[in-house]
């Protein structure tokens, strides 16, 4: 194909699913193989150094930059996506959350942002502002002014703890 | 009542915060954005761009390049179809560089391959021998040195001669102002692809703000018809005036023709700074003259915008700069010179604010050296001098509309202060960095207003088209409006509900297949694309009436949601009437015509004014220099509050860009060159840089002429947000301060 | 093969053997935004993030023995914050919860940058880093690893294994000045640790020098002014110290700041540093 090393074969497990990569060159990321090869076009590409975190997604349970993971690395781990985020057709409540707050705008940061914040919610339920801002610090937002979204996160929180109480 | 408890709005109508309609779309991550589309057999496009600022071009050799194995095409100035040339206002800039190139970024040749890193490669490949030039990089030298392009350098000279600009107040302060360049840095590159079609023509599918901009300049790039480049907006991600002018457009459609491929293309981050144009660095001058109770009764200006290598739209930035130079002030006398000047930096054009950025933060500086000189309250002394409705502009304008900005100040004003900082690190500046304890800190608070013209000014024939289709009761819009992530969409259900009572609004592919809406800048499409989706609901409702009245043989009248008949024996709903119904109503909506300035910068150029103030604190760690935002409070005349969590959000998002060129963001150039085109350099407030924003008051005064009476909300945010920042920060360390961003070492080296 | 996943130290030892032009890949926080910027050629890649060996560290007495792959998330938030706390301070201030996720001590050193977050506060502890290659073992001193900008001391064939820490019984500092207050590269900064059983004060700078620095004659000199006893320093010596901690370092003008500002302020931090660790004397 012209463009010298490749990653050889390799199989990725993605919501779930298995994908057999071949003929890819060795220095995709994995969002470029999340993107244009598997057609998963929710994680977004907006600066590819880690900067904005659009592309957030969740590896092995861990939240990360898929623009900063070499594809072929991504070999066995399990890897969930903003695709997998919503039940069917249920949106989650962090989802939700953001419709009803007007956390959305562009929408170009929402997918990283909500896979950064049901991780963060997930190990800190009941965040101060503080918290939840230092949470989202690495998911830049160019239209909203972040006021929108940490409410957002306020809301899921309200909710969540009402739910189980 | 909070947003927290307010936030679900079950229907929508006008003034509810009714939740976007592509809101679900974008939660899953399935909403299209232009880089998320593609084709089978599509083709990968590069561009490859000049180094230089200035140099001539000798030779290009892409034989090597197109030879590489999945290379498809190699394309240079001499396989542009049609005139060579694009322009938003006025064409100027080459599609492909032909002869010389004037700022590092230009673009040279094109590449199509069947993978991103082999365009990338092929790009790598071509040999371009250049001779290099001198770059001519200052805009104050620029206006009389050799010009570095055949239009010369002075894109613009504007003088506004007002009253007797030769009064001298007892009070007279003066000041030199810097901006630097800021970027629109939207999060979603430029992206999208280019499909050949059979007919000779070309579809193209972009990020876009205006298509039928693009269209034309595409189609006279191409040597085709416009009928034959139809444009397809595809999902944008952000864009506050950067994606109004032509950036890949052309290169992507020369590829999909000559290759008879689907050819995409994706800006990576350091491109896209230089793929599209910037916020005008200013140089600016000022004298205001006062009298001895503070009344402004002169104001002297020169103003210098760098619009770099093409002119964009550096004609009305520069005239947006001047018109409103004294901010929403009554102005006697006044003598405004301004410049907008070719040079070898990057080209700049749109981005929101359009012009009264730049001058907004040296005025709003002056009024505060006046209230000091007079030691007057610098909320006294704006509301001492705010316009008012039938007060006249700088230009000779009279204000017709509405003007509260008495009422902005005020409300401002009066709003409970936060409460003194605590010792947590997070809300201490310097952050996680652990820099500063509360000891270090002063706290200072400042204050900004300003004025801003809504729509297109100086006589351009602003309209916009918009269709209302009845379908056996169901009802599609069809409108060019462009959604950047403002709202329209929302807007438009709102309209339709308002005007139909129809729920389920079905909004048609925005494409050229209808006629233009305009850009989406200029805080315009909610009064014009608004406007003629309103304009055309209410055609359907008349031509309903029409129907009913000759099927029954009595005339009916609107009243509400329903049609009620004269002589009052009938009463039907709108929904219910509109059952079983078909319509087609095709409209266009203008606002009032305005008028080009004449040769003293006089004239009725504009149409309408929205006006805003915001109040900052900051904490200032003056040793270290370091500044964190604590609240910035904001009140604002809005005419009408069509969406409350869309103005907010709107609002909320403007003062954060505000911030960010108050103290983060300036594109850094060494000789014509941004050596900071990265997200790891070029610093946009992150959630822990941006404060609370409070909203002190939205005035709700409604401006005539306006749909629903609401003025555009989207721009005012960005315009006082700095200097009353800067403000803040002078009032705490007691410095001048007379440039932004405002860096550290401006605070913590003064000796 | 291009790309390899090596799965014991052992191994990594022999895939390095077999061809040391083989690039190491551990967290890909630089790694990758060279590759994605096209600024690193990539050829041989060897992911090591997977070797359990590099992952773990352990406490040994007075010292901590850490894996080259353990993340800033778990220096930050794990035991390792109450053990070092300047290091987990450090780690708190580098890039946003993603990169701290995935970046690693060992990265952080071997990229040598000299604004690496993490390289003062070892300086300044004294940590030593332990290499290996097939053929031998060896250990190196911070500034034995980092020679120069983006320049470390490896050979082709070596890597780093651990990082050996001292665990000391005083307070510890770590200050960082960047202009935005998350994911931000440092202008300058400071990290200052004590012992107060060994009367020690050691006291190392970022981003002030091609490579991050000890401030030995500061340190010297402000030894000589501290009561151990009732942790106090006199207050007539303290615009010294700030003047020889500033002497320490040769900064640069560069996009991000200025050479003056980065010395001004390396001044600043080092006093703050020093008077939230002792109290005035007289």
């Amino acid at each position: 194909m012209g463009i010298g090393k490749t990653s050889g074969e390799y199989e990725l497990i993605v919501n779930g699913s298995k994908f057999s990569i071949s003929d890819s060159w060795l220095g995709e990321s994995l969002l470029y193989v999340l993107r244009e090869r598997l057609g998963l076009y929710g994680s977004k590409n907006a600066c590819e150094q880690g900067e904005c975190g659009s592309c957030s997604v969740m590896m092995d349970d861990v939240l990360v930059c898929s623009c900063l993971v070499l594809a072929a690395n991504a070999k066995g781990r399990e890897i969930r996506t903003i695709e997998s985020v919503a039940d069917g057709d249920e949106l989650s409540d962090v989802q939700k959350a953001f419709i009803d707050t007007g956390a959305i705008q562009c929408g170009f940061c929402t997918p990283g942002l909500l896979v950064t914040i049901h991780d963060f919610l997930d190990s800190n339920p009941e965040p101060d502002q503080s918290e939840i801002k230092e949470a989202i610090s690495g998911n830049l937002c160019r239209c909203t002014g972040y006021g929108r979204i940490v409410e957002a996160v306020q809301l899921v929180s309200i909710r969540r703890s009402k739910r189980d109480s | 009542m909070s947003i927290l408890e307010e936030h679900i709005a079950s229907s929508a109508g006008i003034g509810i915060s009714a939740s976007r309609p592509d809101g679900k779309e974008k939660a899953r991550g399935d909403f299209l954005f232009s880089n998320d589309l593609s084709s089978e057999d599509m083709l990968w496009g590069q561009t490859l761009r000049s180094p230089y600022p200035s140099a001539k071009i000798k030779r290009i050799d892409y034989s090597r390049a197109l030879a590489m194995e999945g290379v498809h095409a190699i394309l240079t100035a001499g396989d542009v179809p049609g005139e060579n040339i694009f322009g938003l206002e006025h064409p100027d800039q080459p599609v492909l560089a032909f002869d010389v190139v004037r700022y590092v970024g230009e673009p040279v040749a094109i590449v199509a391959a069947n993978h991103p890193e082999v365009a990338k490669k092929a790009v790598d490949a071509i040999i371009v021998d250049y001779e290099i030039l001198e770059p001519m990089v200052d805009s104050e030298e620029a206006i009389y040195s050799d010009p570095i392009h055949p239009e010369g350098n002075v894109i613009r000279h504007l003088v506004i001669r007002h009253g007797n600009p030769d009064v001298v107040g007892s009070i007279i302060v003066e000041g030199e102002y810097e901006v630097g360049m800021q970027d629109q840095a939207f999060l979603g590159t430029e992206s999208g692809i280019a499909f050949p079609s059979s007919d000779g023509g070309v579809n193209l599918h972009i990020s876009t703000q205006w298509l039928h901009s693009d269209r034309d300049q595409v189609a006279s790039a191409l040597n085709l018809p416009n009928e034959l480049v139809r444009v397809s907006l595809a999902g944008v991600g952000g864009a506050f005036g950067g994606r109004e002018d032509v950036s890949m457009h052309v290169h992507l459609c020369m590829l999909a023709m000559h290759t008879g491929r689907p050819v995409k293309m994706i800006y990576d981050r350091n491109e896209s700074f230089l793929g599209h144009v910037h916020r005008h660095p200013a140089k600016i001058w000022f004298r205001h003259h006062a009298d001895e109770s503070g009344l402004l009764i002169n104001v002297e200006a020169k103003v210098i915008l760098d619009g770099g290598a093409y002119a964009s739209t550096t004609s009305a930035v520069l005239a947006n700069a001047c018109c409103f130079s004294v901010g929403p002030y009554s102005v006697p006398n006044a003598l405004i010179e301004g410049w907008g000047v070719r040079t070898n930096n990057p080209p700049c054009g749109a981005m929101r604010g359009f012009g009264n950025v730049q001058t907004c933060f040296a005025a709003e500086a002056q009024m505060d050296k006046i209230a000091k000189a007079l030691s007057i309250d610098p909320v006294e002394l704006r509301l001492l001098n705010a316009l008012e409705t039938g007060d006249t502009l700088i230009t000779g304008q009279e204000i017709t509309g509405t003007a509260p900005i008495s009422e902005v100040l005020t409300s401002l004003a009066s709003y409970p202060l936060p409460e003194a900082g605590t010792n947590a690190i997070l809300e201490l500046p310097g952050g996680t960095g652990r820099t500063t304890d509360k000891s270090h800190v002063k706290r200072g608070i400042g204050y900004a207003a300003s004025i801003k013209n809504l729509m297109f000014s100086e006589g351009f024939d602003d309209f916009s088209e918009a269709r209302c289709i009845i379908t056996d009761g169901e009802v599609s819009i069809q409108s060019a409006c462009v959604e950047v992530g403002q709202g329209f969409v929302t807007l438009v259900n709102q309209i339709v509900e308002e005007t139909l009572g129809l729920t389920e609004v079905t909004l048609l592919p925005v494409d050229t297949s209808i006629g233009s809406a305009g850009s989406t800048s200029a805080s315009r499409q909610t009064w014009m694309s608004g406007g003629a989706v309103l304009k055309a609901c209410e055609a359907v409702v008349d031509a309903l009436l029409s129907d009913l009245a000759s099927e029954s043989g009595i005339s009916y009248e609107k009243i509400g949601l329903s049609l009620i008949s004269t002589d009052g024996s009938d009463s039907i709903g709108i929904v219910s009437a509109l059952h079983g119904r078909n319509y087609d109503e095709h409209v266009t909506h203008r606002h009032h015509p305005t008028f080009p300035l004449d040769r003293n910068g006089q004239g009725d150029a504009h149409v309408s004014f929205a006006f805003a103030a915001h109040r900052a604190v900051v904490d200032v760690d003056e040793e270290l220099g370091l500044v964190r935002v604590v609240e910035i409070a904001t009140s604002q005349d809005v005419g009408r509050i069509l969406n409350p969590v869309q103005a907010k959000g709107q609002i909320e998002g403007g003062v954060a860009q505000g911030l960010g060129l108050a103290l983060l963001e300036e594109l850094i150039l060494v000789d014509g060159k941004i050596v900071n085109a990265n997200f790891t350099d070029y610093l946009l407030p992150t959630a822990m840089d941006t404060p609370p924003i409070e909203i002190a008051a939205l005035i709700e005064q409604p401006e005539p002429g306006a749909p629903f009476g609401a003025k555009g909300i989207g721009e005012p945010p960005v315009i006082s947000s700095t200097p009353a920042i800067v403000a803040a920060i002078r009032d705490a360390t007691a410095l001048e301060l007379s440039r932004v961003p405002v860096k550290p070492e401006d605070i913590a080296l003064t000796d | 093969m291009d790309f390899l996943i090596a799965s014991s130290t052992e191994n990594l030892c022999n895939l390095l053997a077999e061809d040391p032009t083989r690039q190491l890949l551990a967290g890909g926080t630089d790694f990758m935004v060279e590759v994605n910027f096209r600024h690193r050629d990539i050829s041989g890649v060897i992911a090591i993030d997977r070797i359990k060996e590099l992952k773990q560290w352990r406490h040994d007495g007075d010292s901590v023995l850490i894996g080259s792959c353990v993340t800033y998330k778990e220096i930050e938030q794990g035991p390792l914050s109450a053990l070092i706390p300047a290091l987990a301070q450090s780690a708190r201030t580098i890039g946003s919860p993603q990169i701290r996720n995935a970046g690693t001590i060992g990265g952080n050193l071997a990229t040598a940058s000299p604004a690496g977050d993490m390289i003062p506060v070892l300086l300044a502890l004294g940590a030593e880093v332990n290499v290996r290659s097939k053929s031998k073992v060896r250990q190196l001193r911070i500034d034995e690893l980092i020679t120069g900008v983006k320049v470390n001391s490896l050979s082709e064939d070596e890597f780093i294994e651990s990082i050996r820490v001292p665990v000391l019984s005083g307070p510890q500092e770590f200050l960082k000045v960047g202009p935005r207050n998350a994911m931000v590269i440092s202008v300058t900064s400071l990290a200052m640790v004590t012992d107060i059983e060994k009367k020690y004060i050691g006291i190392a700078l970022g981003s002030v020098s091609a490579s991050p620095c000890r401030s030995d004659e500061a340190e010297y000199f402000i030894s000589q002014h501290i009561d151990w006893d009732s942790m106090t320093v006199q207050s007539d010596v303290i615009e010294n110290f700030e003047r020889l901690v500033k002497e320490s370092a040769s900064p640069i003008d560069d996009h991000r700041s200025s050479s003056s500002y980065r010395t001004h302020t390396v001044g600043v931090l080092a006093r703050r540093a020093l008077l939230r660790i002792f109290r005035l004397g007289i």
